[in-house]
């Protein structure tokens, strides 16, 4: 019985995830185009665009090989499961103990590779831009990432999300510099790594400043559609992994009856919106960078990373 | 029979045996086939007893001593749980290698150079990690030493393998006698060779900080760490690509055995410090060596700089397992030494797997310039395969075998804040993160890798008219990649396997594995943290397919052949695609800066100007002109100051071996 319920809380995860995810790029999209005084798209019309693509024919480039037709259902498929393994609205999934947190972060790094292959794979200078400049973003996002996971995993001594999220939610938490830190770079990593502004610009279609775009920009068809889901799931991890990690409040476990897990599927959605409104509202307020100042950017949230582990390895024997 | 050491050890004569018939045999045709043949085969059977005997329930060592070599002392071998991992790594490279061999090898130009060769380093990797005396060591070290440097001249009228023969002989025998002076302070005044007076010996702090720092230099450069790595991109590539993919893939893992049996077993309790001094070169070599090869247009030397750069992540774990040991942290120690041999044996597993695919391009399209590569996906269907397994196992990204050994250092890593001394506190938080930047580099490196070479299109007509390999190449190369497959998805399965040798050396052992639910890796306990590759993989597998049916079900299956979309400007020329240069742009502009002294010049024409714009970059290794140039630039300052030494007369030698003599004798005079 019980495991039948965490299958349950598992099958409910994996759908929620996948039913949330595009409502909320629509809810970011039509917020930021109110902020900037335009009436803006309804909130639902990612779903029409999903829908729309999947109907339409494919239109291959010439020279496209099998990686490139089959990368999109790899990507999407990687980021579901990373998407799934995150508590969002219950703790005590039943598979979460398949991936801890490092494992989840190597997920998504695996739908990056996959897609920057893929982005080179037609062997136009787009796709190359776009690869080449992912992979550089990625190579001290991924990092900064880690040496997150780092703090909040020798905080909680674990690394598994479950364990982290109900240390969190315990009062042992307290307020600490570390954690402090550990979730600015963390707010950081996560920028860049859904390419929005300042990092990348998720809207635009102009050639030389696009890196998240230029690597899909020969897809079409039921291949894009799959590369844009993969894209607003990706959105969806990165503010759930937030939530949980830093905001892991009215989580339900298995103790709790059914209201307690329609009261955590409630507030899951109110921090869904939360961190909408303070994407679009961040998004709005600053401009993007150029290329080369991004390193910048992302090595202050290496270093924020790297400061927080070490704070943490020093005060150890102090406390 | 089968568990003592003399199973391998007929291996190893067997493979000499092969080596004397390949010079029998010399140039005739069928040299080639017999001679890989039996090296195969014979692999294979000791591969076979390596395994037997590391899965056994409770191996002794066994050892055996053989009236060879210097008199009195004979030649001592043994076999513990170590040599038997180590067996099985230099037995499963030597067996694929062979296998490769069998096709590759067709196209040797000079097969007479290489046949002798192959069979007795293979017999010397065999009983490097067999010995059990200090000079029987030495003598196979040196000996598979000169069989590579041999192997590495095989293409002797090629320049650049002439500087790498000559270079790498230099460090070679710089790199042996750092060893020697090693075993000579091991062995102390009674000259006691063999391991077990060694082991059982009590050696002053000193000695033991020397010893370490000397294996630092003899074993640390035969495995390429950093400053000691200059050889290594230049002999590794310069072989044929088998004999790269075994100097890279398992000649490393020799020298990390070297490294291992001495500094864990030898010389007894570690001092804390000597984890951090291996923690911080590791850690450099690991994230430099990752960069060279990201700045690199050569695949082999690209691959070459990657060996680089998993040494520095095994070095990183052994140090960490130092730090443990010299605190009394039994299991934390186990688990970094896990992760460190995990590491070594899936190393050896794809990057043998990505050598091979470079000699099957080589083959393909007789060039490894990715410049001139591109678009092979569509031409070498199976290579483009297997190969891309093998980038994605090394990028360490799961489920593959290179994101296991990855996850449980990282593991080590986070059980380290409990170590008693401030350096370490601060420095393995930072070679945490080195760690995690040189997985990221890494990736980027493949991804231009594969991306460059395999996708794209085509950018000369040497790859326009690429063809696939043969069925041997291309069955060594899918053994390896299912075994990087298998070790990704049941990694429990390798990591029990190691428990004896951890338990020999730390006298701890990591909680067996087989027994965690679902076959999980779960190295401390269960809540602070677990991974299952294998679950991860169905369910990628699953959903992945689940979307496709989907979609083909109840959206479009039509599809449409179109020329490139490219926002609307089609591109004319290959030439417009992106280069194994630009992709490496962004990354030499972030880090070349600090790591090379990169530098870009623009020469752009001024208007109205014909000439063509041109780009230069400069780049500077470095520890070549920090340490080596300067030598160098002694060494012939020093030579023609004494020059004139040679045109003395007779009554001067003499008089100058006299005055010598006498000083010499003043001195053990006074010492005494």
């Amino acid at each position: 019985m019980e495991m039948m319920a965490a299958l349950a809380v598992q099958g409910v995860q994996m759908a929620l995830v996948l039913l949330l995810a595009p409502l909320l790029t629509g809810i970011v999209r039509k917020i930021k185009a109110r902020l900037m005084r335009r009436r803006g798209a309804s909130i639902w019309q990612p779903y029409r665009d999903l829908l729309r693509l999947m109907r339409k024919d494919v239109v291959l480039a010439e020279n496209a090989s099998w990686l490139f037709r089959t990368a999109p259902y790899l990507i999407f498929a990687t980021t579901w499961v990373a998407a799934s393994l995150i508590p969002t609205f219950a703790t005590g999934l039943l598979f979460a103990w398949s991936a801890d947190l490092i494992a989840i972060v190597a997920l998504v790094g695996s739908a990056r590779f996959f897609l920057a292959l893929a982005g080179m794979d037609v062997g136009t200078g787009f796709g190359g831009i776009g690869a080449s400049r992912e992979m550089m973003i990625a190579s001290l996002a991924e990092p900064a990432m880690l040496l997150v996971v780092f703090t909040v995993a020798l905080t909680a001594a674990s690394t598994q999300l479950s364990t982290i999220a109900a240390f969190m939610a315990s009062d042992q938490v307290g307020l600490r510099v570390s954690l402090g830190m550990a979730l600015v770079a963390l707010i950081m990593v996560a920028i860049a790594e859904n390419s929005r502004i300042p990092v990348d610009n998720p809207s635009t279609h102009l050639e030389l400043t696009m890196i998240h775009e230029a690597m899909m920009l020969e897809y079409s068809g039921r291949h894009l559609a799959m590369l844009e889901f993969a894209a607003f799931l990706r959105l969806l991890l990165y503010i759930s992994l937030i939530a949980c990690l830093f905001a892991p409040w009215w989580l339900a476990s298995s103790s709790d009856g059914p209201t307690g897990y329609v009261l955590g599927i409630v507030a899951y959605l109110l921090k869904l919106l939360a961190g909408a409104v303070l994407l679009a509202l961040f998004e709005t307020a600053i401009a993007k960078m150029r290329v080369f100042r991004v390193p910048q950017f992302l090595g202050a949230a290496l270093m924020l990373g790297l400061l927080g582990t070490l704070l943490l390895f020093v005060t150890r024997s102090i406390t | 029979m089968i568990d003592s050491v003399a199973a391998p050890l007929w291996c190893a004569a067997a493979l000499l045996a092969t080596a004397a018939l390949a010079i029998v045999l010399g140039r005739s045709s069928a040299a080639t086939r017999l001679v890989y043949g039996a090296t195969t085969a014979i692999s294979a059977i000791a591969l076979l007893v390596a395994v037997l005997r590391l899965l056994s329930p409770a191996p002794d060592a066994s050892s055996l001593t053989l009236p060879l070599g210097l008199p009195w002392i004979g030649a001592h071998f043994r076999l513990d749980a170590l040599s038997a991992f180590f067996l099985v790594v230099v037995n499963l490279g030597g067996a694929t290698a062979s296998l490769y061999g069998l096709g590759y090898g067709k196209h040797e130009p000079a097969p007479h150079r290489v046949l002798p060769f192959f069979p007795a380093f293979l017999a010397a990797m065999n009983l490097v990690v067999l010995c059990d005396d200090a000079f029987s060591f030495l003598l196979s070290w040196e000996f598979m030493s000169l069989t590579s440097w041999a192997l590495v001249l095989a293409h002797h009228r090629e320049p650049e393998s002439q500087q790498a023969g000559f270079v790498y002989l230099l460090m070679a025998s710089f790199g042996t006698f750092a060893l020697l002076l090693a075993f000579g302070l091991l062995s102390g005044p009674d000259g006691s060779y063999a391991f077990d007076a060694m082991r059982a010996g009590i050696h002053a702090p000193t000695t033991r900080a020397l010893v370490l720092v000397l294996l630092l230099i003899g074993a640390g450069s035969k495995a390429g760490l950093v400053p000691l790595h200059v050889w290594l991109p230049l002999a590794h590539p310069a072989a044929p690509s088998h004999v790269s993919a075994l100097m890279s893939g398992v000649m490393t893992k020799v020298a990390i055995y070297g490294f291992i049996r001495v500094v864990f077993d030898l010389v007894g309790e570690p001092a804390w410090w000597t984890g951090l001094l291996v923690i911080v070169l590791g850690s450099l070599t690991a994230v430099l060596g990752i960069l060279s090869a990201l700045m690199e247009n050569d695949l082999k030397r690209l691959l070459a700089y990657s060996t680089i750069e998993n040494v520095g992540v095994i070095f990183v774990s052994l140090g960490l397992a130092l730090a443990f040991k010299a605190n009394g942290m039994d299991m934390a120690a186990a688990l970094a030494l896990v992760a460190a041999l995990f590491h070594v044996f899936n190393h050896s597993l794809f990057k043998s797997l990505l050598f091979f695919g470079a000699g099957a391009i080589l083959t393909g399209t007789g060039t490894r310039d990715m410049d001139k590569l591109g678009g092979l996906i569509h031409r070498m269907p199976a290579t483009s395969v297997l190969f891309l397994l093998g980038c994605v196992a090394i990028s360490a990204l799961p489920p593959l075998n290179g994101f296991a050994s990855e996850w449980l250092a990282f593991q080590a890593v986070l059980l380290s804040p409990d170590l008693p001394q401030w350096a370490l506190k601060v420095a393995v938080p930072a070679a945490g993160g080195m760690l995690a930047l040189s997985a990221a580099l890494a990736a980027a490196c493949f991804v231009k890798a594969y991306g460059i070479s395999f996708l794209s299109r085509p950018r000369t007509t040497l790859a326009e008219a690429a063809h696939e390999v043969d069925r041997f190449s291309l069955a060594a190369m899918a053994i390896l990649a299912t075994l990087c497959l298998a070790a990704g998805l049941l990694p429990g399965f390798v990591v029990d396997t190691l428990a004896p040798v951890t338990k020999a050396l730390l006298g701890g052992r990591l909680p067996m594995q087989a027994e965690s639910p679902w076959l999980s890796l779960v190295p401390v306990a269960a809540t602070r943290g677990s991974f299952n590759g294998l679950l991860v993989f169905l369910f990628i597998a699953l959903s992945g397919a689940l979307a496709a049916w989907f979609i083909h079900r109840f959206g479009s299956r039509a599809l449409r052949r179109a020329p490139a979309w490219t926002c609307g400007f089609p591109e004319f020329t290959t030439a417009m695609q992106y280069s194994a240069g630009s992709f490496s742009q962004p990354i030499r502009r972030v880090f070349g800066g600090v790591a090379f002294l990169a530098r870009e010049q623009v020469d752009m024409p001024l208007p109205g100007d014909i000439r063509p714009a041109r780009l230069v970059v400069s780049m500077t290794d470095l520890s070549w002109e920090a340490i080596y140039a300067p030598l160098g630039r002694v060494i012939s300052l020093v030579a023609d100051h004494m020059n004139f030494l040679q045109f003395l007369t007779i009554r001067r030698y003499l008089g100058i071996v006299f005055l010598l003599l006498v000083a010499l004798l003043l001195v053990v005079a006074i010492w005494k």
